[in-house]
């Protein structure tokens, strides 16, 4: 049992870790993106601003699901 | 603060605690055992989805019966403010007038109602469940089968419903504007196109339709998986919050440590709260929106 217990935490740990570094590089390259593209073009700030709160939302899906299984594996394996 | 009196007078563990607000109030009585299981009705999940949705008409009819051409008063201007915002995306997404008659209150609704499915959110986590044990004890039953879960977004079936309902629409639309000639000659052309030669155009056609088929179910999938994704996330996170103050056993150092940060932790992750449930509402009315007008777009 104690090693069930090990290797979900492990899993848990890497589902959220991994996911995490990549929603977080991907949202920082578009960030990075749309800073310099507003300071270059001011007028098209809003029009960028919701394309670019929608593009976080696709690229924070993997990531918010992961997270929602690892919890639940998490709470359904520890919290018993 | 509920939470913690009620953890700590009725001795729950932890575990018992998470467990008993992860299970729903459904015709079943108890925690569903297999995963899929379509005998199951989530009667609370079905109840507070619906009870929003009539609020919320409720709201809008009134608004939309007392409107006036004058000078608007300020929930009027909310209002107005809000539609003219669905039509604007609605307007950059789907370029056809007559579509938009039908898909522009559809994401109206939409928004609107996920986004108060998800405000279910900011009620305490233990506010109506407590309530629900009280009438439910009132009744005669055992208090501590009384089971209820807030956040009908934090339902997958809610969720799923909803993004399955998107792919009829999808394919609906499919058929009306392509023609059922044009949309099946579509579905075996369409990524990779197809060629003369017959037996190729076989393979490519065999391809062709199972990238489809994986374009629609993965789209339909992680549609109504974000959704249900982030909301339980965020109310497991609530409930984790929540057990730091269940750890009070009072008035020493460790429980007044535990306090302060179940009030510092609870509060900045409702205020972030207050955008991720703005932002998933958002995200859900402009994907159904994009996969609708993809429906309208011939490759």
């Amino acid at each position: 049992m104690d090693q069930v217990n090990g290797l979900v935490a492990l899993a848990c740990g890497l589902i959220i870790g991994l996911g995490a570094n990549g929603a977080c590089i991907g949202i920082g390259m578009m960030g990075g993106k749309y800073l310099d593209s507003s300071a270059r073009q001011p007028e098209l700030m809003n029009a960028l601003q919701v394309k670019m709160f929608l593009l976080i939302g696709l690229i924070d899906a993997a990531f918010i699901i992961g997270t929602g299984i690892a919890l639940w594996f998490g709470t359904s394996t520890f919290l018993k | 603060m509920s939470a913690e009196h009620a953890a700590a007078q009725q001795g729950v563990t932890s575990g018992e605690y998470i467990a008993h607000h992860l299970t729903y109030f459904n015709s079943i009585g108890g925690k569903q055992q297999a995963i899929i299981d379509w005998s199951v009705i989530n009667y609370d999940s079905v109840f507070f989805s619906i009870a929003l949705a009539v609020i919320a008409s409720l709201v809008m009819w009134l608004v939309a019966r007392r409107a006036s051409a004058g000078i608007p008063g300020r929930v009027q201007g909310a209002v107005e403010m809000l539609v003219e915002m669905v039509i604007d995306q609605t307007k950059g997404v789907i370029h056809s007038a007559e579509s938009r008659k039908f898909v522009a209150p559809l994401g109206l609704t939409i928004f609107i109602w996920v986004f108060l499915m998800n405000a279910m959110d900011f009620l305490p986590v233990d506010l109506l469940p407590n309530i629900w044990r009280g009438i439910y004890g009132a009744a005669g039953h055992d208090a501590h089968h009384a089971y209820l879960r807030a956040v009908p977004t934090a339902d997958i079936n809610i969720t799923m419903g909803m993004s399955l309902t998107v792919l009829l629409i999808c394919l609906y639309y499919n058929v009306k504007i392509k023609g059922i000639g044009g949309w099946a000659h579509e579905l075996v052309t369409a990524p990779f196109g197809t060629s003369k030669n017959p037996v190729v155009a076989v393979i490519l056609g065999f391809v062709n339709f199972a990238m489809q088929l994986i374009e629609f179910v993965s789209k339909t999938i992680s549609h109504g998986m974000r959704l249900f994704g982030n909301m339980f996330a965020g109310e497991l996170l609530f409930m984790l919050i929540a057990l730091m103050g269940a750890a009070w056993t009072g008035a020493n150092v460790p429980s007044v440590l535990f306090f302060i940060g179940d009030l510092v932790a609870a509060l900045a992750w409702a205020i972030f709260h207050i955008l991720v449930v703005a932002l998933q509402a958002f995200i859900f009315m402009m994907l159904t929106l994009v996969y609708i007008g993809q429906a309208h777009e011939g490759h």
